[in-house]
């Protein structure tokens, strides 16, 4: 099981464990320049979401920004 | 007569005690925007006895900023970074006080966040939240854990909504969010004072908290 946002985005048989943080961020509608991602408490850099591989266990948090201050 | 440093420290403490004062006075916070959020986050952390504000903003006050910033209307035209400075110095005398007249980027961020315990991510546009954020969170990936900044963000205080809808969110362990998380200033109408201040609040109290060693 992979979560994302507290929700198991496997539940509907797709497997995400060996795929990249951007082959599931290309699934979302998530605007790339808006977001900060987590993997299991740490951030995962920018530059690194091609080559950091998901794996079984995986809790990524994915905060989208809004604007307004 | 401005009380004297002494005095106000003593007042300080019977309100928040010493231990609190203690740790809040020597505190470094990075406001990163000076508007709606910033402004109203530096004067609850002036009020608080922060010890030391670093403000960022590359804009000037302008007049439709009065009905939700902490400006008067005689600063109309004045950098935002100065015209706070002048306004906290006159709440909290003995306050040290860095400004920055700066668009903050990626080639400047860590640089003038500079020595900050917590950085405040303030801004009103998503793409610089987003930016600041990945910047900070980024640059603690390299740092051992006593240099490593938190985080507190803003996201979701537009419109109309119920106040009780803005809440902290502790994501991981160096970065908060605070908000509604949903509404939009690009897709929801308005932003009014005491919605803007009612995140700010959440964030200023965010940041007295995690100084003081009080994680969610």
């Amino acid at each position: 099981m992979i979560k994302v946002n507290g929700i198991d985005i496997e539940a509907d048989g797709t497997v995400f464990a060996g795929k990249s943080v951007a082959d599931y961020l290309a699934t979302t509608n998530y605007d790339c320049k808006r977001i900060a991602v987590e993997l299991n408490e740490d951030i995962v850099p920018k530059a690194k979401y091609a080559e950091t591989l998901l794996k079984d266990g995986d809790s990524v948090e994915v905060v989208s920004f809004v604007g307004g201050g | 007569m401005i009380p004297s440093q002494v005095e106000l420290r003593e007042a300080l403490v019977k309100k928040q005690g010493e231990e609190v004062v203690s740790k809040l006075e020597k505190a470094t916070v990075a406001i990163c925007g000076c508007g709606g959020l910033g402004s109203n986050i530096a004067v609850n952390l002036a009020r608080a006895g922060v010890g030391k504000l670093i403000l960022i903003d590359f804009d000037c006050v302008d007049i439709t900023n009065l009905q939700r910033q902490q400006y008067k209307a005689n600063q109309v035209g004045l950098p935002k970074a100065e015209a706070l400075a002048s306004n906290l110095k006159e709440i909290a005398p003995y306050l040290e006080i860095e400004t920055h007249v700066a668009r903050i980027g990626e080639d400047n961020a860590i640089s003038l966040v500079g020595e900050a315990d917590v950085v405040c991510e303030a801004f009103d546009d998503a793409e610089a939240k987003a930016l600041l954020t990945n910047m900070v969170l980024e640059f603690n990936g390299g740092q051992p854990a006593e240099k490593q900044k938190y985080l507190v963000a803003a996201s979701g205080m537009a419109g109309f909504g119920s106040a009780n809808d803005i809440k902290t969110r502790r994501v991981t362990k160096r970065f908060y969010l605070c908000g509604d998380g949903v509404n939009d200033v690009d897709k929801c109408f308005g932003l009014l004072a005491p919605r803007v201040m009612a995140c700010a609040a959440h964030q200023a109290l965010t940041v007295i908290r995690l100084i003081c060693g009080m994680e969610e």
